[in-house]
């Protein structure tokens, strides 16, 4: 750890009481297999794996169960060797109740890999390397669950300045990075040093908030040796001040590089890229061992007699976890990940996913209700804390209001949602509540209008398809009644001709979409071409953006032929 | 179900902040007792049960709880204002009018707590002024400090030439800006001892005792520091340029910083959050246009004090000066130009 590293401020944040001392006590443990697994198929951001398996289907432990849907996707594994017992709707860990496919497995107890090979990566193209962490399942374990893949890239220049470890933990009570950089800094590191070459990164910026004295002692060891046996100088731990949500992407970046990532820009346009430290340990263990991600570190914590940290399989139910720390009779609500930024679970059948870095048993005493809403008196105290530099009171008065352009405007899309405004807040009005609210509400509108858009574009297409196929018949009839195959061959000759009637026009546009649809799909199996993928939501905006510009092309010559 | 993250909160209170308020206003209160007496006790215990009864009555009118919005403290700030502003000899009457119209006209129909576009001390006092120019002008001099006579005032019979005197602006502004004058300032200042040397006697010492509250509101973090900055540099700048561009005709800085309710209105109503400007640049210019404009009332105007004035005036342009002032989000201040 260098003293010189020069560090940033990011505006606002919060100093919660942190109580991570309570989990940090006892080593990782690994949870006992349990029964079943429940293993839902839609762990990340993107596309829903398909099931690859069926009910009464053996599988091994890391065996694909789900692939890829697309690019922006990643794919599922068994977690233990086992039988799947059924493929089947449950509910999932997700504030909104609602069911999703999964994969059920009965542990068969072996616990038997499939075979298992490192990945050569040095001899591979970026791509391929790409397609094997995303088919290994590996995705962002700060709890974003962004496929991996996507990230590493680096970006229309080709190189990075920076390759930023987020292992700030920001957020009170979890401590899952904390204990993996104490207890795994070299593996942590060896994934930095994979990750550094697949991007051609000139260094690695490892940032931990000071709290952690023992992780940023480690990893400063590990540090050392990789730097030596590469024989330069390029990773470094970097203690950054705590101060919640210093581990935020964005804020971590700013913090140890000045540089602000606007919102929806990609940070590798900006020379940085961001990744948790648990993200480059499943690096580490899909590339160097052949392991795809099946597992993850778990701080258990809140209002439980042990609070500790576990190797979980995916799959595991949330209350055989809690079971190992024995929740306090009081308890009455599960959290997922932190109490500034957690779900709500549904109850505790829910089983520990990708996204699952910690698991937070609460009480009233614990997270009491905060006492009744009080109206703004426009203190400022939000604004003073917020990282996004908004002004939460006025996006708040607008998303009450229900004048979301208004909201909008005051940036509401730049909120990150961190809770800090609504920590501070005198009058205890939920701030962060209205914003999702707000933003839901914005989505949704938006959504309407892009289904009326579609289905316009639609409707006028049905009168181009009407149109076409009546002179295809009246075409048709006329082949048959003029004469025999030739005249037809010389027909469709004609239409080959530039001076092209409006149906032929069409046609050719068919034929050219037809076209940009297989170049499409080709790159979606060779991702090399999808250099430079932006974020998920992006992407899934660009398909939809072509899908409608297909639709658009062959609605054209029709349009045209009206004016 | 909803998710209602956070889960944990800040122990603050819209109670706690306003009970610090209240708190930060004891040192000036003291200064006040030590030099003009006790009847600005009375004054404040008046102001404050009528604030709190005028307070329920429209929280019950308007169906709102009234237990939970009478505990928040916000009208004793009001009240508590109100009275430090008023004359401490002012007619029993004259507070309780003052208050009511801030805590029914301008707090209540205006929609209650955070919704007020005016500050509703200050709307109290401009209505006061207005209506009853003289009574609001009769104040105290020092030595005249006896609690009956003072207290005979408030209720009793009103024999008032023997208690009180023009106050140091006052003097000054008839002396010296109406056309017949010839006086000058230090003419004016000297004329009678009670005058003192900086603000008028006593009140250098009150106004140090907000100041002393003021410094206590920073450190709570209560208040930003933007505010009472723009607001006091703005007079000292102003008075300062005209004092010295002719000093027998303005008064100079201290004596406008030290005077009338200048380190009340700097730390205490200036930077009342509601009716006030939010961005931090907002938050100077809007403290920096009541400076001016209290100057220039003071200077030339009409009424005794221009506090009151000024600072509905900057009420009504808040908005506009938030809105052209928000500061850059995230991403967006001084943009690194993405790489070529
Ligand atoms: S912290 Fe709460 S009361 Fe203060 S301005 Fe923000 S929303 Fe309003
Ligand atoms: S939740 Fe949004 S508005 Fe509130 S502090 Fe965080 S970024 Fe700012």
């Amino acid at each position: 750890m260098s003293a010189l590293q020069r560090l940033f401020k990011f505006h606002g944040g919060v100093k919660p009481a942190y109580n991570k001392e309570a989990s940090t006590r006892l080593p990782i443990a690994v949870a006992p297999m349990p029964a079943s697994l429940v293993i839902p198929l839609h762990q990340s951001i993107g596309g829903m794996p398909r099931p690859l398996v069926a009910a009464g289907e053996k599988v091994l432990k890391g065996q694909r169960i789900g692939g890829a849907d697309g690019n922006v996707s990643s794919a599922i594994h068994a977690s233990t060797s086992g039988t799947v017992v059924a493929v089947e709707m449950r509910l999932m860990p997700h504030t909104s109740g609602l069911s999703a496919l999964c994969v059920v497995i009965e542990p068969d107890g072996r616990d038997e890999w499939i075979a298992r090979q490192a990945f050569e990566f040095r001899s591979a193209s970026p791509g391929q390397t790409r397609d094997f962490l995303r088919d290994a399942g590996v995705v962002g374990l700060g709890g974003a669950v962004f496929p991996s893949h996507l990230k590493l890239n680096a970006g229309k220049h080709g190189k990075l300045d920076t390759l930023v470890l987020n292992g700030a933990e920001c957020e009170p009570f979890i401590t899952c990075d904390d204990v993996l950089m104490r207890e795994r800094a070299e593996a942590i590191v060896n994934g930095a040093v994979i990750m550094r070459e697949i991007l051609s990164a000139e260094r690695v910026l490892i940032g931990i908030e000071d709290n952690k004295p023992e992780a940023i002692a480690a990893m400063d060891v590990a540090a050392a040796e990789a730097n030596c046996k590469a024989g330069d100088a390029a990773i470094e731990v970097v203690s950054v001040p705590t101060r919640y949500p210093a581990g935020g992407a964005k804020q971590l970046i700013r913090v140890l590089t000045g540089i602000e990532v606007p919102h929806g820009e990609r940070s590798t346009d900006y020379g940085v890229q961001c990744f948790n430290v648990g993200t480059a340990y499943a690096i580490y263990e899909a590339i160097a061992l052949g392991q795809p991600l099946i597992s993850r570190i778990v701080t258990v914590a809140g209002n439980v007699a042990q609070a500790r940290n576990y190797e979980v399989l995916f799959g595991t139910s949330m209350k055989d976890l809690m079971a190992l720390c024995a929740p306090l009779p009081d308890s009455d609500r599960i959290v997922m990940g932190g109490p500034m930024m957690g779900l709500l679970m549904p109850g505790d059948s829910v089983p520990v996913v990708k996204a699952t870095n910690c698991i937070l048993v609460g009480s009233q005493a614990l997270f009491p209700p905060p006492p009744p809403e009080m109206p703004c008196i426009r203190c400022g105290d939000c604004a003073k804390v917020c990282p996004a530099d908004l002004q939460p009171f006025e996006m708040y008065w607008f998303s009450r209001a229900k004048i979301f352009g208004k909201a909008q405007e005051y940036n509401l899309f730049d909120c990150i949602e961190c809770g800090c405004c609504a920590y501070v807040c005198p009058s205890r009005i939920p701030l962060v509540d209205y914003y999702r609210f707000a933003k839901s509400e914005i989505w949704a509108r938006e959504v309407e209008k892009e289904a009326a858009d579609v289905a316009r574009e639609r409707y006028e297409f049905r009168l181009l398809r009407e149109e076409r196929e009546k002179q295809e018949k009246a075409a048709k009839l006329a082949a048959k009644t003029a004469a025999g195959r030739e005249k037809a061959a010389a027909a469709l000759a004609e239409a080959v001709k530039p001076a092209a009637t409006p149906e032929e026009d069409a046609k050719k546009a068919l034929i050219a979409a037809a076209m940009e649809r297989a170049k499409a799909q080709k790159q979606e199996v060779h991702p090399e071409n999808t250099a430079d993928l932006t974020p998920e939501q992006q992407a899934e905006v660009a398909a939809i953006e072509a899908r409608r510009a297909e639709i658009r092309e062959m609605a054209k010559p029709h349009l045209r032929q009206d004016d | 179900m909803l998710n209602n993250s956070p889960y944990f909160l800040k122990p603050a209170s819209v109670q706690s902040v306003m009970l610090r308020v209240l708190l930060a206003l004891l040192p000036g209160i003291a200064a006040y007792v030590w030099f003009f007496g006790a009847a600005i006790l009375v004054q404040i215990a008046l102001a404050s049960v009528t604030a709190l009864a005028a307070e329920a009555v429209m929280l019950h009118l308007r169906g709102k709880p009234v237990m939970m919005f009478l505990g928040d403290g916000s009208a004793l700030v009001t009240a508590w204002l109100i009275a430090l502003t008023f004359p401490p000899i002012a007619p029993w009457w004259l507070t309780v009018v003052g208050v009511l119209a801030a805590i029914v006209v301008a707090k209540h129909l205006y929609g209650g707590l955070g919704q007020n576009p005016f500050n509703p001390a200050m709307v109290a006092f401009a209505l006061m002024i207005v209506a009853y120019p003289s009574l609001m002008s009769q104040w105290p001099g020092v030595g005249f400090s006896d609690l009956a006579p003072q207290l005979n005032a408030i209720f009793g019979p009103r024999q008032l030439d023997a208690i009180t005197m023009a106050t140091p602006l006052d003097a000054l502004r008839t002396a010296l800006h109406t056309p017949e004058a010839r006086a000058t300032v230090a003419g004016v200042l000297g004329s009678d001892a009670s005058f003192g040397n900086i603000g008028g006697k006593g009140w250098e010492w009150v106004a140090a005792g907000y100041f002393l509250g003021g410094v206590y509101l920073l450190q709570q973090r209560i208040i930003t520091w933007h505010m009472p900055v723009a607001f006091l540099a703005t007079l000292l700048v102003i008075s300062g340029g005209f004092s010295l561009y002719d000093a027998t005709r303005f008064a100079g800085p201290s004596f406008q910083l030290f005077t009338g309710g200048a380190m009340l209105a700097a730390f205490f109503i200036v930077t009342d959050p509601v009716s006030g400007c939010t961005t931090p640049r907002g938050k100077l210019i809007f403290a920096a246009g009541i400076a001016l404009l209290t100057w220039v009332i003071r200077t030339f105007g009409a009424y005794p004090d221009g506090i009151a004035f000024a600072v509905l005036l900057l009420n009504i342009a808040a908005p506009l000066i938030d809105m052209y002032t928000q500061p850059p989000v995230f991403g967006h201040k001084n943009k690194p130009a993405a790489r070529p």
